[in-house]
């Protein structure tokens, strides 16, 4: 299973996720400015301020060369997971529904959080059957899931909701309490909370890892098929 | 030709932005203001103002989230 995880000037994050990664399968750091994903299995938008947050969270890592080749490895079915700013790039490049505003509160939210796994059986969330949340935390100023009320009624049906701000949790004031979704065709996910910060018991939470597994999981299947 | 972008929070979305300076004016004497709003603005020289609203669209705003306004300006003043 070989994961990419992209680098943009100002992602930060990218750097345990990499970490994350490589604790399930192999990892490897795909550049902005290339065009070659290196065969990867699945690509991760990583956290971070790319590009500043200037003019608007994700808005312009969007447009990297990269993300260009990563539009067509998702039209194509291959596995994107998308972290905080990465799940703000998916946004704004179209890949993903909806758009992430300032947080009610105006403030950097820097917790753990428990999150309901609403759909436990997609690429992102098999290795979630256990019935129990996952406690992830979330650091970060703009994570407000917005999308217009029928759109928003449209993912519920569809369910493209994996995971959910626990009753009492949203640190943000998301819709819906929406903490992650997905597309469509459920190979691209994207989640404010960090699981690649919760693989390690040093740091108190290993759920995180289970995010990671699941793709590796979801990988294999295809493989044998 | 100058022109200037206006871009704002689309009506409906909750703007806490624009609730804190609401909040703030009060508190240093200012009665009677409600409605605010917090959005941005980008200024820029074109040489093809039609384009400009391709330009919104697709970088300068989030039309999802955002309403954004063109304002062209006289080419002969700032």
């Amino acid at each position: 299973m070989k994961f990419g995880v992209i680098r943009f000037p100002g992602s930060c994050d990218e750097v345990d996720a990499l970490d994350a990664a490589g604790r399930v399968g192999e990892a490897v750091l795909l550049w902005h400015g290339d065009r070659d994903l290196q065969g990867v299995d699945a690509v991760i938008v990583p956290g971070g301020f790319s590009y500043g947050d200037y003019l608007r969270v994700g808005a312009i890592a969007r447009f990297a060369p990269v993300m260009e080749e990563v539009a067509e490895f998702a039209r194509a079915g291959g596995l994107v997971l998308g972290i905080c700013n990465g799940f703000q790039v998916l946004c704004e490049a179209r890949l993903l529904p909806g758009a992430l505003l300032p947080n009610v509160s105006l403030r950097f939210i820097c917790r753990q959080v428990s999150l309901d796994v609403v759909r436990p059986d997609t690429a992102f969330t098999r290795a979630c059957q256990d019935g129990r949340p996952l406690s992830i935390p979330v650091k970060h100023t703009t994570g407000r899931f917005y999308a217009p009320e029928d759109e928003l009624g449209r993912l519920e049906a569809s369910g493209q909701v994996l995971l959910r701000y626990a009753p009492g949790e949203n640190p943000n004031g998301s819709l819906h309490d929406i903490a992650g979704v997905c597309n469509e065709t459920g190979n691209v996910f994207g989640l404010m909370p960090h699981p690649e910060h919760a693989v390690d018991p040093l740091t108190g939470s290993t759920d995180g890892l289970k995010i990671f597994e699941s793709m590796r999981a979801h990988a294999a299947d295809r493989v044998l098929v | 030709m100058r022109a200037r972008v206006l871009v704002r929070p689309k009506q409906g979305i909750l703007d806490p932005q624009g609730q804190a300076v609401e909040r703030a004016l009060p508190a240093l004497g200012f009665q009677g203001v409600s409605g605010v709003h917090v959005g941005r603005l980008i200024e820029l020289d074109v040489e093809d103002p039609e384009r400009l609203p391709e330009m919104c669209e697709r970088l300068l705003a989030n039309p999802l989230i955002e309403d954004y306004e063109i304002v062209h300006t006289d080419p002969g003043r700032p």
